[in-house]
């Protein structure tokens, strides 16, 4: 089996400074394996993610989006992470409307003492994403037939 | 009709207000447009009956700005669009002159077409108060007649109701002309295959030919300067099809006025090209009302938008993702 | 344009095992803004900085990007770095290809491409950076304490000692709290109150520490030296500044059904009380739910018998709203409920009592005298058996899954204060370990076992069940032997789990601090910064972090003290610049910003513009730094896009966005 004929995923992941990308880090210092496909973009808080920063990665070709932040009610802003749940949750049901799987897209709330749960997400992420092959919906949304 | 126009000139003759915001008879008898009127003799021209579809709400910006009060009117759901605008302090209060206008379901050329009615020369029947039940319209080709009905805005078959929720004092009778469930459209969409959900929105927004018509027309996107049009994101890229802002237009559009929309359905009222344009924003307030609790932008000054609130016990975007 | 250095670092070999150092140098020296790239094994090392200063000076670079470990560990060195070698710190970004990279990859190919991939996004972003000032904000010269136990007392004694202000807020009636209600301690079996009240007094005394008592954090607002605390101080009804603490009024109470808060509900006390001889303040409270005056609006005796006139029924809760620079969190622990352990029988019989019950059944002060007896019938207990780790390491889900570290040695001590007063009493104690690290642990330990022959089983009970005839047959085994055991026990003491006072998340939340899934606040670093949050200003102190005993509560409350006074030592902080900036010429003033804003640092304004040559007055946000956090709420809330967060930009995002999606 040949590595380069599989399919390799692009994946963007934002993490909030305080919790998911600390929970990243302990991910690596633990050296809990997920593939490369997921490079991962620092941001202060979840609130600081704009829909605009993840349509931008779907119509540069990513084939799935994810978000981590600090669980609910432990928000470094103590709040954020409430805005950005309402957010994302009514971003998510339109790409899903829009025909993006709900599976190419995905919330999850990782403390920073959690860096196997942030393993496990995103193996399990990667893995679905596999599943569903490339994402090619978003980049031609506005092209003829 | 002419007890507004009787109205304004009476409110123009006694100071109470420096300008009418009203709409004016145009070319065809089928498209009014709006217009400010600051005489007397201006009003002559002053029209009001089925075709006034046009939300007078987001000219009361410019209005808000100049000396004096300006008398505007308003239909029922037009009057949502303004207390939104009051709300986010786009527009003065202070500065309007509300006449809440009765409003019977407005009718559009639009519909009249699309029902194989071509060479229009006239139409009678859609009156206000008094609309017939079915307009009488002489073309080129012989007289045709279509149901006011069936003439009527995609958004009077789902109205808000006959209420005013901000006037000054009101003028004519209403009539709640809903025929149709609100959010059935979007269900149709919503249980469709991904694939079928995305030929269906790549076939309509590939019509787009990014006029700006429904952004221009729209009272929520009042901003000051566009998104769409700042250096601030790498959005404004006009000349570019390729580009970002072009395939993301009416997304990102819809998720900015996600809450603020009162669901007036002028961006589908003024889409050359026929795209159901309400179809996105309805979407979010299909979502926001079963997620967050019922709620109508521009209903309540004081409410808190959904965007702008959040409960401990808000459900989790993964929720409905249904894994593997 | 940018001069961009790019220096990726090997780590020894825990980058570069995995990662092609020299490709991935070679890969980005095309990228734009990129004039030079090199690599070093260990760039945070001296020479690491000095390379990097060189070819700052050497290539007249204006920026920076490394390429090394993650930047929660080095950013703040090399942004040091990068301003002693004269440009903006903020010019500084990190790609974390070890972290995120090189421990998580095994194949040097994949890890290799990814960390081209990171470096390309963090020059991506880099291109966008401006120079960043950091400002200043004050430090008020005052530090809060919750919490009055012993690990609160003792942070606020040394930052008051160090010539610090301190408010110490306590939700009892008295400080003291958990430590008060113990009997001896462990190793030494010193006596819990001789040691802690001289404390206490030495607080009350204390002329820069102020005590609010029966009091409650309410609200939290501010940062890191410069916070704004509202504590509601609930109304004792009775005046202590008149009360002389005679405690008449206790004694002529007509209504003494109230179970004993401090006796752990083994007694009763009065309606109107001090929790305990030694209070401090020597001021009682009236329980209203209790009260008769109150409840039926007749009685009113304590008012009448008070010589001071201090009983003053009308009083009303306050709130105090005082700033302060540093906050320390002690709010301690509770015992866990035991409503899940049923096969104990702790509901059934009386004389099935937890740890702490039987603290105060030991205590002189306690319901029994001092007198170790059954509570069901008063008889002296011949047999008594100790059940460790209820509640504790547990892995079914009805308790804790953390060990609760005090258990061992205060039932070997409990044990051992038995078979010494009491010698033909049997003590059996069912253990699933023994642990006893600690100075003196072991010995003390050794000595329940050899010198007074406590029976020490390893095993679990399964059941405790009540005998008619009044007895409690305890089922266990003993794993040692590997057998059954049945035995008659007349009480059963059970070692139950702690967990942190539940007050705690309440206060967490105010504070934004966080805590783990126990409760427990989370510490900045598990090693390095144990007692400190990751919220800047707050520190922790005693079992509100994790699980303690005495000597470590008291010398973590004396380590938060010292962060704590650290702090108050300074005269101004450092702002973090990176902060919201709202464009004037883009803000609609529609205050949408605002409303999502946790800081209330969004204002408006109407301001004179001249946008484009249109003159006009507009409304528009304006963001005051020093109250702004960074946390960008109000960017994506922002329609018009005129706010943005200074060194995390729409535009470097979705830079970083492009570079890892291209």
């Amino acid at each position: 089996m040949s590595l380069n004929n599989e399919f390799k995923p692009k994946i963007v992941a934002f993490c909030c400074n305080w919790c998911s990308y600390a929970g990243a880090d302990l991910a690596g210092s633990s050296r809990l394996a997920y593939p490369a496909d997921v490079k991962i973009i620092r941001v202060p808080c979840s609130c600081r993610v704009n829909p605009m920063f993840i349509l931008r990665a779907f119509e540069k070709g990513a084939d799935g989006v994810i978000m981590c932040g600090c669980h609910p009610g432990d928000c470094h802003y103590s709040t954020g992470n409430y805005y950005a749940r309402r957010r994302m949750t009514l971003l998510f049901s339109m790409l899903d409307y829009l025909g993006i799987e709900r599976a190419r897209t995905r919330v999850e709330w990782v403390s920073a003492a959690e860096g196997v749960k942030f393993s496990q997400t995103m193996n399990e992420f990667v893995e679905d994403i596999r599943k569903l092959g490339k994402n090619v919906r978003l980049e031609d949304l506005r092209c003829r037939n | 009709m002419q007890e507004l126009v009787n109205r304004a000139k009476a409110l123009l003759a006694d100071g109470t207000v420096a300008r009418v915001l009203g709409w004016k008879a145009g070319e065809f008898a089928y498209d009014p447009e709006p217009a400010f009127f600051e005489t007397e003799e201006d009003l002559k021209d002053f029209v009001y009956d089925g075709f006034c579809g046009a939300n007078l709400s987001k000219y009361m910006i410019e209005a808000s700005k100049l000396e004096g009060k300006t008398l505007v009117f308003l239909k029922p759901c037009d009057s949502y669009s303004f207390n939104q605008l009051t709300k986010e302090h786009r527009v003065d209060r202070e500065k309007a002159y509300i006449i809440g206008v009765g409003c019977k379901g407005k009718v559009d050329v639009k519909h009249i077409k699309e029902a194989g009615i071509k060479g229009i020369e006239s139409i009678v029947g859609a009156d206000y108060p008094n609309p017939a039940e079915t307009l009488e319209i002489k073309t080129l080709y012989g007289d045709k007649t279509i149901s006011y009905k069936d003439a009527m805005l995609e958004r009077c078959h789902v109205c808000k109701g006959k209420d005013h929720v901000v006037f000054d004092e009101q003028i004519g009778e209403s009539a709640d002309t809903v025929d149709a469930e609100r959010f059935a459209e979007v269900e149709k969409i919503e249980a469709m295959s991904p694939e079928e959900k995305f030929a269906f929105f790549r076939a309509e927004l590939s019509k787009c030919i990014r006029c700006n018509a429904c952004r221009n027309v729209c009272p929520a996107c009042s901003c000051r300067k566009c998104v769409f049009d700042s250096t601030k994101f790498d959005s404004a890229q006009k000349a570019n099809t390729t580009s970002f802002e072009e395939k993301m237009f009416h997304i990102i559009r819809a998720f900015h006025v996600a809450g603020r929309c009162t669901d007036c359905g002028e961006c589908s009222r003024v889409c050359p090209q026929g795209i159901p344009l309400h179809l996105f924003n309805r979407k979010f307030i299909k979502d926001i009302n079963t997620f967050y609790g019922d709620y109508q932008a521009g209903e309540d000054i004081e409410a808190q938008a959904p965007l702008t609130d959040f409960t401990f016990e808000d459900r989790e975007p993964g929720q409905f993702a249904e894994r593997g | 344009m940018q001069r961009i250095g790019v220096f990726v670092c090997h780590c020894g070999s825990n980058i570069a095992g995995t990662v092609d150092v020299k490709r991935v140098v070679e890969a980005i020296r095309t990228e734009p803004g990129v004039i030079h790239a090199e690599d070093y094994p260990y760039m945070c090392s001296e020479a690491g900085q000095q390379l990097i200063a060189k070819a700052i000076e050497e290539h007249k670079l204006t920026g920076i990007v490394v390429c090394s470990c993650s930047p929660r560990m080095h950013e703040a060195t090399f942004r040091k770095a990068a301003a002693n070698a004269g440009i903006n710190s903020f010019m500084v970004e990190i790609a974390n290809i070890r972290e995120h990279c090189s421990w998580i990859h095994k194949d040097v190919e994949e890890g290799t491409e990814k960390a081209v991939i990171l470096a390309r996004a963090a020059i991506a972003k880099l291109n966008l950076d401006t120079p960043l000032q950091p400002g200043e904000s004050r430090v008020v010269k005052r530090a809060l304490v919750i919490g009055g136990g012993i690990a609160g007392i003792q942070s606020a004694l040394d930052i008051a000692d160090a010539g610090y202000e301190v408010d110490i807020v306590e939700k009892t009636p008295s400080i003291g709290g958990r430590m008060s209600q113990l009997d001896k301690t462990f190793p030494t079996l010193d006596c819990s109150a001789c040691i802690l009240t001289p404390k206490m007094v030495e607080a009350a005394a204390h002329e820069k520490i102020n005590i609010y008592t029966y009091s409650e954090v309410e609200k939290v607002s501010g940062f890191v030296g410069d916070f704004k605390v509202d504590i509601r101080k609930k109304a004792r009804y009775v005046d202590s500044t008149k009360c002389t603490g005679c405690g008449l009024c206790q004694e002529k109470c007509p209504s003494k059904k109230a179970p004993s808060e401090f006796n752990r509900g083994l007694n009763t006390r009065s309606a109107i009380y001090t929790p305990f001889a030694q209070a401090i303040p020597n001021v009682p409270v009236i329980d209203t739910e209790n009260c008769l005056k109150f409840k039926t609006g007749k009685c009113g005796i304590c008012q009448k018998i008070c010589a001071a006139g201090a009983v003053d029924y009308e009083q009303q809760d306050e709130i105090i709203t005082r700033e302060y620079g540093a906050i320390v969190v002690a709010t301690g622990f509770d015992t866990i409920k035991l409503d899940k352990y049923d096969e104990y029988a702790y509901s059934q019989s009386k004389d099935v009592v937890t740890s702490l019950e039987l603290e105060r059944i030991m205590n002189a002060a306690g319901p029994t005298k001092g007198h170790l007896e059954r509570l069901s019938d008063g008889k002296a207990p011949k047999n008594i058996v100790f059940i460790q780790c209820v509640g504790s390491r547990c892995s079914d889900g009805r308790g804790k899954s953390y060990c609760s570290k005090i258990c061992c040695m205060y039932t070997a001590k409990h044990a051992m204060l038995i078979r010494d007063k009491y010698p033909d009493t049997n003590v059996t104690v069912f253990y699933i370990d023994v642990r006893t690290p600690g100075k003196n642990f072991d010995e003390f330990y050794r000595r329940a076992v050899e010198d007074y022959h406590v029976n020490y089983v390893k095993g679990q009970v399964g059941k405790v069940m009540p005998q008619p005839d009044g007895s409690l047959l305890v089922q266990g085994v003993d794993l040692i032997d590997n057998k059954q055991i049945k035995m008659n026990a007349d009480m059963v003491v059970l070692a139950t789990a702690i967990e942190p006072d539940p007050s705690v998340r309440n206060i967490a939340t105010m504070l934004t601090a966080s805590i783990d899934t126990n409760n427990f606040l989370t510490e900045s670093h598990a090693k390095l910064r144990p007692v400190e949050s990751p919220t800047a200003g707050v520190f922790l102190s005693g079992v509100c972090q994790g699980p303690k005993d005495i000597p470590e509560t008291v010398a973590q409350a004396g380590a938060a003290a010292v962060k704590a006074i650290g702090l108050l030592a300074k005269d101004k902080l450092t702002t973090n610049p990176c902060t919201a900036q709202a464009d004037i010429l883009l803000c609609n003033g529609c205050s949408t910003c605002a409303n999502v804003c946790p800081y209330g640092a969004i204002s408006y304004e109407n301001i004179q513009i001249n946008d484009h040559g249109i003159r006009e007055e507009r409304r528009v946000a304006v963001v005051n730094n020093a109250l702004c956090q960074g946390c960008g709420a109000c960017t994506v809330a922002c329609p018009s896009g005129a706010m943005d967060l200074q060194g995390f930009s729409n535009r470097q995002i979705l830079a970083e966005v492009d570079a890892i999606c291209r």
